[in-house]
């Protein structure tokens, strides 16, 4: 079956049309800021920053390493305490009814805004975790207790007729039934992990603490040093993206047997 | 109504009736008996109560009203329901759905294996033990779930017009199927239906129940001897009862019969 397996010929195929546009806006900046003499404190040249990015590829790869670390902490903390507390309000309706209020303050206040709160009463690597962390719960949290709760009816009559536990209930039936939902939430959690993350370097980064790549951005802002912005934000980016292709490709072979959305059409 | 084969009822529902939650009577008071060997079809119009009566006697919904006694009350936890969707877990292959009531019962899969090997066999699906749900027929996954219920070796299969949303050349397949299993199993079978056709090929006693509060308007017995075949579908008796059954569904309607 085509539909179980990757074709590599078909990556290919998909990836060049977004790869060669890349390559030709990386092209035409070059080529605009030496035609036009822009000097790299204003617009640094594509060529520029990759030289940048080797030659403070110490610094810079560390930062970057400090960043992952923290948001790949943070994820894994917030997929823990997502889909525990997920499961105990599937369980509890009233449990349910208590906290969801609360769950959705947490995910509309910008958490912008609560990363200097955080800063006031913990210390900068610990705000910085915790900020990823809010910012990479709610979807998790709230995409596992949707899955949990929108279990077919007529899959609760059969497990009812058969008298299942409700252990067993939870792992032949609940668990794989809200498995598409909760790896939705994981992706965009990904996302937002990292950007807690950088949120709350930045904030600590004005204080002068920490040493992740958002702070590197901050650091060479008042150096004047644009083309290691540039670089610094070239390496966030690809992180992200790193991140995302991650779990979509976990996504991708959790489901790809049976669910809809990990087929191709026709398949 | 004399029973086919003499002796207790296997299971009797006495006066039952169910209120849903909004008020809505579906059954006012249902008196019904199914006999060991029976083949009893619960046919009746859209709403009037015979899948409920169904889930009572599963055990899948509480009568509000009345009483359901079951002569062996050991019995009643040895149950097959075939619903109207085949209700097949999409990530389970095909064996691991029919190993599911024994999965659930805390049957090892090397204890299970023979007996839903021996189920698959039953239902004609031995060479698509590895499929997913997805990659079968609409037919295949009803066969699917038929065989996950046999897979308990049920004292009563409970089946909730699971033909209903085939095409017509694989129901008549499945009809049939489903008369030789009976035959090899001497299962109990109570079958609920909208089609009159349905009822009088697989039946031996057609009950229908009225539009509103599930009383019932009439019951036929089928003689069990008779042999179903095509020609049984072409058959005076076939058209006879067929045409008996018409009135008593016209009737349930509320319309007067010729």
């Amino acid at each position: 079956m085509s539909a179980s397996r990757l074709n590599l010929r078909e990556i290919l195929a998909a990836a060049a049309p977004p790869l060669v546009a890349f390559a030709a806006f990386l092209a035409l900046w070059e080529a605009v800021t030496r035609l036009r003499g822009i000097p790299p404190y204003v617009l640094p040249a594509p060529s520029i920053i990759l030289q940048k990015l080797i030659e403070d590829r110490e610094l810079l790869f560390s930062s970057l390493l400090v960043t992952l670390s923290i948001t790949l902490q943070a994820l894994t903390l917030a997929t823990v305490c997502g889909v525990l507390l997920a499961l105990a309000m599937a369980q509890s309706k009233w449990l349910a009814r208590t906290l969801t209020p609360y769950a959705i303050m947490l995910q509309v206040t910008p958490i912008v805004a609560i990363a200097p709160l955080l800063l006031v009463y913990l210390s900068p690597p610990r705000a910085v975790l915790v900020c990823a962390f809010l910012a990479a719960f709610f979807p998790i949290l709230s995409n596992t207790a949707l899955g949990l709760a929108s279990v077919d009816h007529a899959l609760l009559d059969l497990f009812d007729l058969y008298r299942a536990s409700a252990w067993r209930r939870l792992i032949y039936l609940r668990a794989p039934a809200a498995l598409p939902q909760f790896l939705a939430g994981l992706r965009i959690a990904g996302g937002l992990a990292l950007i807690g993350a950088v949120v709350a370097e930045l904030a600590a980064g004005a204080a002068g603490q920490g040493t992740g790549l958002a702070f590197r951005i901050v650091e060479a802002g008042f150096r004047l040093d644009i083309p290691r912005m540039f670089a610094a934000l070239a390496l966030l980016s690809l992180a992200g993206v790193a991140i995302y292709g991650a779990l979509s490709l976990l996504t991708y072979y959790s489901l790809r047997r049976w669910h809809e959305s990990a087929r191709e059409r026709g398949a | 109504m004399t029973p086919p084969s003499g002796g207790a009822p296997l299971v009797s529902m006495r006066g039952v009736g169910k209120t849903f939650d909004g008020g809505l009577e579906v059954l006012r008071a249902l008196d019904l008996d199914v006999y060991p060997g029976e083949t009893v079809t619960l046919l009746g119009p859209s709403g009037c109560g015979k899948s409920t009566a169904l889930r009572l006697l599963a055990g899948l919904a509480r009568p509000t009203r009345g009483e359901i006694l079951w002569a062996d009350p050991a019995q009643r936890e040895r149950l097959g329901f075939v619903f109207q969707d085949a209700t097949l877990l999409p990530w389970l292959d095909v064996f691991d759905n029919v190993y599911l009531p024994l999965r659930l019962a805390g049957v090892s899969r090397a204890l299970a294996a023979p007996r839903v090997e021996e189920a698959l066999a039953l239902v004609g699906l031995s060479g698509f033990r590895d499929a997913l749900p997805r990659e079968l027929s609409g037919g295949m996954k009803m066969r699917c779930a038929i065989a996950r219920a046999l897979a308990t070796r049920p004292v009563l299969l409970l089946m909730d017009e699971p033909f209903a949303a085939l095409d017509e050349v694989t129901r008549i397949k499945l009809n049939n199927d489903l008369l030789a299993l009976k035959a090899r199993l001497d299962a109990t079978i109570v079958f609920v239906t909208h089609s009159v056709g349905e009822s009088v090929y697989l039946s031996t006693r057609i009950v229908v129940l009225a539009a509103k509060g599930g009383e019932i308007i009439d019951q036929i017995p089928v003689d069990p001897g008779m042999t179903r075949d095509g020609e049984y579908r072409l058959g005076p008796a076939f058209s006879q009862l067929s045409r008996r059954a018409s009135n008593a569904l016209r009737r349930a309607m509320g319309e007067d019969g010729p």
